[in-house]
């Protein structure tokens, strides 16, 4: 039974929701506490093999673990090919934590229960088949099939007011401007990756990545098509980069995040800025590092300007917002963009020698991996409570909301200021960790764009004070007052595990660094 | 001598018509238990016949010889190899859900179900060919049934126009490709119409380059090749639901299928000449299809102009004479037939108690019939090409093909372009999730208009039997390709056998 699970723990992990999304079907329609309660239960089975599979994962073996291949799709050389490295076990335990408690934040949803938590569930179906893949195709499978549940949750649950001016007075809701917005700039930015995808699988007749990663950089002296083949690689670097820096987002292909995440649901922005942002950062470790080693390090100039950008101009924008949530969605493109730098820093090392800079790289792709995960949780404690905020007074503007609500409200304000002071990188919590060691790895490398990203987070304590002030601080709002502003228990246990995890990744980070850096090291060193 | 597989599958549909037409007219109930019943054997035959086919073995199997004229070399000959094989289960899945949702017929069901019965008898003909006459004349036998299956029971306004226009575009085609198998049979001098002993006649190649357009065009009418692809969105809308199941479902495929069979396996010279023109009307399909498809306001249309676009693929996948290529071609046959007898279906229901198809006069249906709802998004991704629905696993060998075809036919003279066929092709992916998200959200999710607020309601039980099928053929394809791409795949081979034998 052990060995069983053992052997077929990816499966397990991958497949598990599939089971309770046939459960929840069979369920009748109107049974909504049955509906949530069974969702809840049954999202916390992938959690629970998750455990297990970190608790067997042994950093010190190099390579993939728990690898597992059957023959799925042989006409095209591809096939179900599943492991996971230090890299992926860390994303694999974020999305299998934040889905049962996005379930949790869900409780309050009443219109088309089953609906709801079946598309939460097939999304995180494709959130981790994204981090177990390890065939091309498969990632590229799972990367999109991710994209229709969100666009529904977008679009049936987001906020239900708000409109949309197309121009020439066509007004449209927005929930429906801003999932058809997400839906086709990932799509487009999609569609580039496949036809890169179907280049690299043709051209070497396999899809599967330890190969792939053998052969392809290899690849030189051919020709594509009449066409040669650095020119190829060239635009297939592209192709990837552009896809998943629509999805991370980077600086400037981010304008379709402050919609999506505006409008979302509460449980839908909670995945969407704690795992579905880390898909983009994790397709570049994974596939664009190792696939494209060359072209990665011409282009990380690039990448880590870019990145400094999104750092100062999302901290910029956030401080620019009204909107409490849109406030919040910036941030995401403030710290997105550290771990881009991050990424940079360790693609432009890999063609340096020297052992003081890969030193440096290897310190800045630990702290991008720890960012990912850092991040996952902070952000996504901080939509959670704007949606606590909201719920309660249906506004998320900063200026209706005018401020006390600390008085109103003592424990959540508390937690607020936790989760904002996360958020902001205080020592002590588990920001701090990761953006440190991206700053220590970037700054010998790329120290100007290190230096403006620096001057972000000088905007980021800005924004962020400003939300914690106008939300909590100066004289109570007497308009809140005849409402329970206050937290509810069930809200206190959908953050706890955040906090706790926060605390425990800032104090003590090693629980995860550990795993990570002895992948970084083969990835980098 | 075993159980005559393809024989029993040809004919059960035409006999349970002609039992029906023994049925007073006005028992409206009996005939249409009568009728599920044999499109229920239809299917469970055709189910039969696909999983006890022998791919370790591949070829042609079930073969079953009778000589039919001998004096003119014209035998009833039939087998099923991986290419034909998804299409005779295909044709079973529609039979079988046409007939569900076909329930509410009142006007005639006895005749309607009849006609049916013999268009698809006409049509399991064509696919289990392996005679050339007999391959005409089921081709025929499943044309005349469309003309008046869509003249008597078809929409009022367009009926007449789009019967005759439709019968008029098949019958120039398949005139064409009669004049052209007539050539190979007298070229070929072996007195016979046997499409395995003609593959081997060795015709020169200048007669192949001539002879291959008239074939090839000929059946590629029926597919909706570009520019004859005018009479299949007419004929579309025209038709009653399960007669638009059949057209797009079914019958188009009849038309790639042939040219594929008769076209490119017999004259694999012409098809090497040619192809490397034909891939940029496919191209035309694909993203003018789309194009098109996205200015329509009738649903229906909608439907109709995407098939175009999605039957541009087969083309595509076929003209890139690569064995990746054409897999995908035969998967997208199958996966593109079962997705427009779902759309069809759908949109036949919301019809049936809407009276309108005007995309923006629909509204807020999710809430009254969710399972359609569903049943239609998930043909909506499919069409997309969506990773996890059959579509991605159709498409992405086609593609691949073109890629393919462009690194390996450096020699022809047209070859360093294939490439760019498909970084245009795939623009046609974000098109299509554009309009399909767009009616979807139109016509499911947006208010309820008060004129449907009391006569829509959810639909039978019978039309979500069939629409639970269909879906569930879509979602097994999706996700498992393993039942049906390697039988496709080693009869792709075969084809390239053949088709290497020309080029070298």
């Amino acid at each position: 039974m052990v060995t069983f699970i053992y052997q077929n723990i990816l499966s397990l992990i991958l497949f598990s929701p599939v089971v309770v999304i046939l459960i929840l079907l069979i369920l009748p329609n109107n049974m909504h506490s049955a509906i949530r309660w069974t969702a809840l239960l049954g999202s916390l089975v992938p959690l629970a093999f998750n455990v297990v599979m970190w608790s067997g994962y042994d950093p010190a073996v190099p390579g993939f673990q728990f690898e597992q291949r059957a023959e799925w799709f042989s006409a095209v050389h591809s096939s179900y090919h599943v492991g996971v490295d230090g890299i992926s076990v860390p994303m694999l335990l974020l999305t299998a934590l934040l889905v049962p408690l996005g379930i949790l934040a869900s409780f309050k949803i009443d219109e088309r229960v089953k609906a709801f938590m079946v598309l939460y569930l097939a999304l995180e179906v494709g959130m981790l088949g994204v981090f177990v893949s390890l065939d091309l195709l498969l990632f590229f499978l799972f990367y999109e099939v991710g994209l229709v549940p969100m666009y529904f949750l977008i679009s049936l649950w987001g906020s239900p007011s708000g409109e949309r001016d197309l121009g020439g007075g066509r007004k449209v809701p927005a929930r429906q401007y801003a999932s058809f917005k997400f839906f086709v700039y990932t799509l487009a930015g999609s569609l580039g990756l496949l036809m890169a995808i179907q280049v690299i699988g043709q051209t070497l007749g396999t899809f599967d990545l330890p190969e792939l990663i053998e052969l392809w950089p290899a690849l030189k002296q051919d020709v594509f098509d009449g066409v040669s083949m650095s020119a190829v690689k060239i635009a297939a670097f592209w192709t990837f980069t552009i896809a998943f820096a629509i999805k991370v987002p980077l600086w400037p292909f981010h304008t379709w995040l402050p919609d999506a995440h505006t409008e979302a649901p509460t449980a839908g922005s909670m995945i969407l800025a704690g795992v579905l942002l880390k898909l983009g950062a994790y397709g570049f470790l994974r596939l664009v590092l190792p696939l494209f080693p060359e072209e990665a390090a011409a282009a990380a100039p690039l990448l880590a300007t870019l990145a400094a950008l999104s750092i100062v101009l999302g901290a910029m924008a956030a401080y620019g917002q009204t909107d409490f949530k849109r406030l919040v969605a910036y941030s995401s493109v403030n710290h997105m963009g550290f771990v881009v730098l991050g990424i940079a820093v360790a693609a432009w090392a890999a063609q340096v020698s020297d052992p003081a800079i890969r030193l440096s790289a290897t310190i800045a792709a630990n702290g991008a991996v720890l960012q990912m995960f850092n991040h996952g949780l902070s952000a996504a404690a901080m939509f959670f409570l704007v949606g606590v905020v909201y719920e309660r007074a249906h506004t998320r503007d900063l200026d209706e909301l005018g401020g006390g609500i600390w008085q109103l409200a003592p424990v959540y304000g508390g937690i607020l200021i936790f989760s904002s002071m996360a958020s902001l990188g205080l020592p002590g919590l588990g920001g701090f960790v990761a953006e440190f060691a991206i700053v220590r790895g970037a700054w010998p490398l790329f120290t100007l764009a290190t230096g403006v990203s620096m001057l972000g987070l000088f905007f980021t304590g800005a924004y962020i004070l400003k939300g914690v002030q106008q939300v909590l601080h100066g004289p109570r709002n007497e308009k809140w007052s005849h409402y329970p502003m206050e937290i509810s228990l069930r809200e206190v246990l959908v953050v706890a595990p955040l906090m706790v995890l926060i605390v425990l990744a800032g104090i003590w980070p090693a629980w995860l660094l550990t795993m990570i850096n002895q992948t970084v090291l083969r990835l980098v060193g | 001598m075993s159980f005559p597989l393809l024989s029993a599958i040809t004919f059960t549909p035409v006999t349970v018509g002609m039992l029906l037409l023994l049925f007073p007219a006005d028992r409206h109930t009996e005939i249409r238990i009568t009728a599920l019943a044999g499109a229920t054997l239809t299917l469970f035959l055709s189910i039969w016949a696909y999983f006890s086919y022998d791919i370790s073995l591949a070829g042609y199997q079930f073969v079953e010889r009778l000589n039919w004229v001998p004096a003119l070399g014209i035998s009833y000959y039939v087998g099923v190899d991986g290419l034909s094989l998804p299409m005779v289960l295909l044709t079973g899945i529609v039979v079988f859900t046409g007939v569900l949702i076909s329930w509410k017929i009142d006007d005639r069901p006895r005749e309607f179900f009849a006609f049916l019965f013999l268009l698809a008898t006409g049509v399991f003909g064509v696919f289990v060919a392996l005679d050339l006459f007999h391959l005409f004349f089921f081709y025929e036998i499943a044309v005349f049934p469309m003309y008046l299956l869509i003249a008597i029971w078809g929409w009022r306004v367009t009926r007449e126009y789009a019967a005759m226009k439709l019968t008029l575009y098949l019958f120039i085609g398949s005139v064409l490709a009669v004049v052209g198998a007539l050539a190979m049979y007298f070229a070929a001098g072996m007195n016979t119409f046997d499409m395995l002993a003609l593959q081997n006649a060795n015709f020169s190649a200048d007669f192949q380059r001539f002879w291959f357009p008239f074939i090839f065009f000929g059946f590629a009418v029926l597919a909706g090749i570009f520019p004859f692809h005018n009479w299949s969105p007419d004929g579309h809308v025209a038709a009653p639901t399960a007669v638009s199941m059949f057209h797009a479902g079914v019958l188009m495929k009849l038309g790639a299928f042939a040219a594929l069979r008769v076209g490119v396996m017999l004259l694999p010279a012409g098809a090497y000449y040619w192809m490397p023109w034909i891939v940029f009307l496919a191209l035309i399909n694909v993203v003018y299809g789309s194009f098109v498809a996205m200015m329509q306001r009738d649903l229906k249309y909608v439907i109709g102009f995407s098939s175009v676009s999605h039957m541009g693929l087969v083309t595509m996948g076929v003209a890139s004479l690569t064995p990746i290529g054409v897999t995908g071609a035969g998967l997208q046959m199958f996966s593109h037939g079962a997705m427009t007898a779902l759309f069809f279906a759908c949109v036949g229901m919301m019809y049936d108690q809407a009276h309108t198809r005007d995309i923006p006069s629909l509204g807020g249906f999710g809430a009254k019939m969710p399972m359609v709802a569903v049943a239609f998004i998930i043909g909506g991704l499919v069409s997309m090409g969506m990773p996890g629905f059959s579509g991605f696993i159709a498409e992405q060998p086609i593609f691949m093909g073109v890629w393919a075809a462009g690194q390996t036919t450096s020699q022809y003279y047209l070859g360093q372009q294939y490439s760019w066929i498909d970084l245009v092709a795939v623009l046609a992916i974000a098109i299509t999730a554009a309009y399909i998200l767009r009616a979807v959200h139109q016509v499911f999710f947006t208010k309820l208009p008060a004129e449907f607020e009391h006569h829509v309601g959810d639909v039978t039980m019978l039309d979500k039997v069939a629409l639970a099928v269909l879906v569930g053929v879509l979602l097994a394809l999706g996700w498992f390709p393993a039942w049906m791409a390697p039988l496709v795949a080693s009869s792709a081979e075969n084809v390239m056998t053949i088709l290497q034998g020309a080029a070298g």
